[in-house]
């Protein structure tokens, strides 16, 4: 492919995006308590096993069909619009929770995921991730990224379905069991 | 990795130090150039001079992955999201902020040089005295109350951006003992695809502080350091009013396959 142009290079968040980028309900893609709602919900750990209290996570997904949405008003949520798009900060203890629905497959047989970036203060630049819904083992099975990994870091990818029904999932920026991050930009 | 951890925001270490770190990774990549290794055009992070960073970068390297559906759109903004007022830092108050006022004006452009119309560009900063509203900026330099220093807009068919706000003052951090952080403008930015994603920071021209500065020199090619760097225009400056700045973003890729009606523009022109 060619490129005319060289990309713009990323910077560190920072501490103070606090006024900045937070935003309210940022972290509702559905209202709490909406039909289907489920919560997406972990923590954010350095490579001590520390929780980072100054991360920001955003989410991007498809709807309960498998539909990418193109619908603005993720900053000034209506309450009923579902825009796929949301950004939180980790709280003091490194917690961050989204409230939303779980993405479908946007296509037959895919394994549906929410595509994820974080930023924090000390990381340089963003970085990409997914996380896997856990239940359909055959399209885990079959996915193009997750074959291409280890077992052991495949499972940093998949969120584990607790009984109320939320999500889990943390993300570990370093260390013994740290995040499986993703690179678009170069060719494989 | 054989060297102790160092505690992250101890300000343990002097300038001389720290900068002795930085040259000593420059003067490594001038030779893995010279070697005919390929430009780094992107930060490194793993980059120790910032201490913040020592526990806070993945050790395994980025796993290569084409991007997927989601992967390939980008979330949409428009004009419910951000109201016009908000591109103006200067009138957020009762007052006029203190500070050097001035106009920053780009464009976001992609890859391949296409305008990134119709999204978001969402910017912060310190005041002219190099205090962010922030709980956690202990600076002793005043607060400004007409000055939140928080700006948004929405890219224009042509991918422009404009804001008017006021020049930010350098500031102190915690980073080493005596370290201070050139003028700068935090950008938050999308594309037309999620992969594009990116925040980043401008600088000023001629900022004494870039060599001391870990952040900036974490990107340790000078041609990828310029890039974040703006440009004074004075026929953007206007006559007893605001000093002009240009800097244009360049995001990653498209991945996608454009349609003609995106490569047109017209995703951004029907809000
Ligand atoms: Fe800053």
């Amino acid at each position: 492919m060619s490129r005319s142009l060289i990309p713009t290079p990323g910077q560190t968040v920072g501490p103070f995006f606090g006024y900045a980028l937070p935003f309210a309900k940022g972290g509702e893609l559905v209202p709490p308590g909406s039909p289907n709602s489920v919560q997406l919900h972990g923590t954010v750990y350095d490579g001590n096993g520390t929780p980072i209290p100054d991360a920001l996570i955003e989410i991007w997904q498809a709807d309960e069909n498998g539909n990418v949405v193109s619908e603005t008003g993720s900053l000034v949520r209506d309450g009923y619009t579902f825009t796929g798009w949301g950004r939180i900060p980790a709280g003091n203890t490194g917690k961050y929770v989204f409230t939303t629905v779980n993405p479908g497959a946007t296509e037959p047989g895919k394994a549906p995921f929410f595509a994820v970036a974080i930023f924090a203060r000390g990381l340089m630049n963003r970085l990409f991730t997914r996380v896997y819904l856990p239940e359909d083992s055959e399209a885990l099975e079959k996915d193009a990224l997750l074959s291409s990994l280890e077992p052991a870091r495949r499972k940093t990818l998949i969120a584990e379905r607790l009984a109320d029904g939320s999500l889990h999932w943390d993300i570990r920026l370093q260390g013994e069991d740290e995040t499986v991050f993703l690179d678009f930009n170069s060719e494989a | 990795m054989g060297e102790p951890v160092k505690s992250s925001d101890a300000a343990a270490d002097n300038q001389a130090i720290v900068s002795r770190e930085i040259r000593d990774i420059e003067e490594g990549y001038r030779a893995a150039l010279s070697a005919g290794q390929p430009a780094e055009t992107q930060p490194r992070i793993d980059y120790a001079p910032y201490r913040s960073s020592i526990l806070r970068h993945p050790t395994k390297s980025l796993h290569h992955a084409d991007p997927e559906t989601i992967e390939l759109y980008s979330p949409a903004f428009g004009h419910q999201d951000v109201h016009a007022l908000e591109s103006n830092l200067t009138i957020q108050h009762g007052g006029e902020p203190l500070g050097e006022r001035m106009v920053l004006r780009g464009k976001v452009l992609d890859g391949d040089g296409r305008p990134v119309a119709g999204q978001l560009v969402e910017i912060w900063q310190a005041n002219s005295a190099g205090r962010y509203i922030h709980k956690r900026d202990q600076h002793p330099a005043p607060l400004d109350p007409n000055f939140t220093g928080v700006g948004r807009c929405i890219t224009g068919p042509d991918g422009s951006y404009e804001f008017l706000t006021i020049k930010p003052g350098a500031y102190p951090w915690k980073n080493h003992l005596n370290a201070w952080r050139p003028a700068h403008i935090h950008f938050s930015l999308f594309g037309t695809e999620f992969t594009q994603r990116i925040v980043t920071q401008m600088y000023f021209p001629g900022d004494q502080l870039f060599p001391l500065d870990p952040i900036y020199q974490s990107i340790v090619d000078q041609d990828a350091r310029d890039r974040l760097v703006a440009r004074y225009n004075h026929d953007l400056t206007s006559p007893e009013w605001a000093l002009g700045y240009e800097w244009d973003i360049v995001l990653t890729g498209p991945k996608r396959t454009w349609t003609e009606n995106e490569a047109y523009g017209e995703q951004g022109d029907n809000e």
